[in-house]
């Protein structure tokens, strides 16, 4: 088999994937232009079925808003996975980002920016120390990661309800989040006067692709860490401590996640949440890595994809499409890049059959 | 001891509804790993297999048709047998990921359900469905009458756990009895020596996998209509995911699938009851709920060495040795 570029084979994932949505539309009785003319107007902020009310840059800050915590977690699962593991894991080090930060946020007073940089580093160590437990089993006791994984986002979903109930300020009318958080403690507001809630925590965004891409491709580090991934035991052998290595791979990614919890909290919602069920972000940041083949440009890329099919959610339902529709897209769209073999088996055949043309047309 | 026996009586039967639906699909999980493949989209297929099953009672029942229960659980059983054959084929033919593709199921069937029922009823939920064109509880003749057991057991529970109780025998009989278990098991320790004794692994793994699609399934519909009214993207609430600790805890047998799945069930009825019950009062709920996963991450860090089939998890190469 020939080797072929990932980059490729997530278009090829991406295409098929709106292909497969704009199939389930029809099926449905509903118009499939209609998804595309949300995207634009998500991507672009302008709208096709009316023109005449020119640009509102409100949706593609939105759309950005959407992008940056699914890119945090899309480094989580990526940085994970070039080290040869799957880290399910991101919506408990989310929860516990954002846990942290709340903390940090009503409890400490401190000057503004500080405060802001406190709470995420706090979110960041929160995150690491969440993602300790199965990069340490691993590495110590060869025990499957994805188990310990999916056992600790219940056990943070369950210590998050109950560490905000029993230490933080409640919000007595709802009793369902904290108190607002002081100004201090919140993200400074960069929406060039519209209605967006985009905020300046994109900078922890760019930092992270930079470390992510720093660490991975420009160091020692991350060169044994890819080693490790890619063959653990002839690593090993060639003398890198990969004990170390996943230990310290499952903590960087779960620091990630952890970020992705902070700008969550202190940048959107500005109060800590009783949260009863996953957002999915966790899961988000799989797609992402994935589609993005583990690299932070296609990390990047990809979080743009698929920030952009959650930010079209409303318009979505406002063109009587269901906005679940994105959620279809994205498992499509991973599916795809799970039988990367299929495919590229397919595209085997596809450029045999154009040689045997050519060669057809030459002997001719 | 007769107000703990009273009290007992009264945990027992919301224990067992909650059970239920973990050791159905806990034990249609052990089919599929047991064969080799792990099977994360377990949440998937209930999710599936119940808004299926809720659908299509409602529909029926509206048309008045007789017997529409039976109706939706054939519906279920077909349409979670479908929608798994999906991690079946790019798992087993397709050589993905098995936890890539069974994380794409999940984010597939939170998405689809609800597009579904936005498209049918215009709602992000299907609407409440008439209690009494489903199963009512009933008690076992015979065994009832069992001192102390027969009332914890067998009396005034829905169908669904009788099914449970016979399909632990079941799946016990047909894993270490039969000739296809041992070749289901076979597959999931050693594919390649299964394969050289003539053994169809891909074949088997198939069966495999979709029998835990289609048990998973059930086990959603067990779940959603014996403890709510709709379904909407809230009602199987991950327990896919404690199913898969039931089996895990449960060391990948069912007799411990059936044990795991009623100390989990009972954990969480603790937790309705703990502000009752004067030593349990100072125990927060949630911890009751967390129960489950603290106690199978402590299980498996004792255990060491995972104990579950071999070659589950692991992209078969026949070519391997």
């Amino acid at each position: 088999m020939k080797k072929h570029n990932p980059v490729l084979i997530s278009l090829i994932a991406v295409f098929l994937g709106l292909l497969i949505a704009c199939i389930v539309l029809a099926v449905s009785g509903l118009n499939p232009a209609n998804l595309f003319i949300a995207l634009i107007r998500s991507l672009s902020g302008f709208y096709l079925l009316k023109p005449e009310q020119g640009i509102n840059i409100s949706y593609p800050l939105n759309w950005l808003l959407n992008s940056l915590p699914i890119i945090l977690t899309g480094c989580s699962v990526g940085f994970a996975y070039r080290t040869g593991m799957f880290n399910i894991g991101g919506e408990g080090q989310f929860l516990v980002g954002g846990l942290a930060a709340a903390t940090v946020a009503t409890l400490v007073k401190l000057p503004p920016v500080v405060h802001v940089i406190v709470c995420v580093l706090a979110a960041g160590i929160a995150g690491a120390l969440w993602g300790f437990l199965p990069g340490f089993l691993k590495a110590t006791r060869n025990i499957n990661e994805v188990v310990i994984c999916v056992m600790l986002n219940y056990t943070a979903l369950y210590l998050n309800q109950w560490a905000i109930k029993a230490f933080l300020p409640i919000d007595l009318n709802t009793k369902a989040k904290t108190t607002l958080f002081p100004d201090s403690a919140t993200f400074f507001p960069l929406n060039f006067g519209s209605t967006s809630q985009f905020h300046w925590g994109f900078v922890i965004v760019i930092a992270a692709l930079l470390v992510y891409w720093f660490i991975m491709e420009k160091t020692t580090f991350g060169y044994s860490l890819r080693a490790t991934g890619l063959n653990k035991e002839g690593a090993r052998y060639a003398g890198m401590k990969t004990k170390f290595n996943c230990t310290a791979s499952m903590m960087i990614a779960g620091a990630f996640s952890g970020l992705a919890g902070a700008i969550v909290t202190i940048g959107v919602f500005k109060y800590g949440r009783i949260a009863t069920a996953f957002d999915g972000y966790g899961f988000d940041g799989i797609s992402v890595a994935l589609v993005g083949s583990g690299r932070a440009v296609g990390i990047l890329l990809a979080g743009l994809l698929f920030g952009l099919l959650k930010a079209a959610g409303t318009t979505f339902q406002m063109l009587g499409i269901p906005k679940e529709v994105a959620s279809i897209i994205q498992a499509c769209v991973l599916i795809f890049v799970a039988i990367q073999h299929g495919i590229k088996m397919l595209l085997d055949f596809l450029s045999k059959r154009k040689e045997k043309k050519l060669d057809g047309s030459h002997s001719s | 001891m007769e107000a703990i026996l009273a009290k007992l009586y009264e945990m027992f039967p919301i224990a067992l509804n909650l059970s239920v639906p973990l050791i159905i699909t806990g034990l249609g999980g052990l089919f599929s790993e047991r064969s080799g493949i792990v099977n994360v989209a377990l949440d998937a297929c209930m999710q599936i297999g119940a808004f299926t099953a809720v659908t299509v009672l409602i529909i029926l029942a509206d048309m008045g048709v007789k017997g529409a229960i039976w109706y939706a659980l054939l519906a279920c059983a077909v349409a979670s047998t479908l929608f798994v054959a999906i991690h079946a084929f790019s798992s087993i033919e397709m050589m993905a990921d098995q936890t890539i593709s069974g994380t794409a199921l999940n984010v597939l069937a939170g998405g689809l359900t609800i597009y579904l029922c936005v498209v049918i009823f215009s709602t992000q939920s299907t609407p409440a469905f008439n209690a009494s064109a489903t199963f009512s509880k009933v008690s076992v003749p015979l065994l009832k009458d069992i001192p102390i057991l027969g009332k914890l057991f067998f009396t005034n529970n829905y169908p669904f756990t009788y099914f449970a109780y016979v399909l632990t025998v079941v799946t016990w009989f047909v894993l270490f009895k039969t000739r296809f278990g041992l070749r289901l098991r076979s597959c999931g320790e050693f594919p390649q020596a299964a394969a050289s004794v003539g053994i169809d692994v891909k074949k088997t793994r198939w069966i495999g996998v979709l029998l835990s699609g289609m048990l998973a399934g059930i086990g959603g519909v067990a779940l959603v209509l014996t403890t709510q009214t709709y379904f909407n993207n809230l009602s199987i609430h991950s327990l896919g995911f404690v199913a898969i600790a039931t089996m895990i805890f449960g060391k990948w047998n069912p007799w411990g699938v059936l044990g795991a799945g009623i100390l989990f069930g009972f954990a969480q009825t603790l937790g309705y009851y703990s502000n009752s019950i004067a030593f349990l009062k100072f125990i927060p709920t949630e911890f009751f709920n967390a129960f489950p996963y603290i106690l199978t991450i402590i299980v498996i860090v004792l255990n060491g060495k995972q104990v579950g089939p071999k070659a589950s998890g692991e992209l078969y190469d026949p070519s391997k040795r």
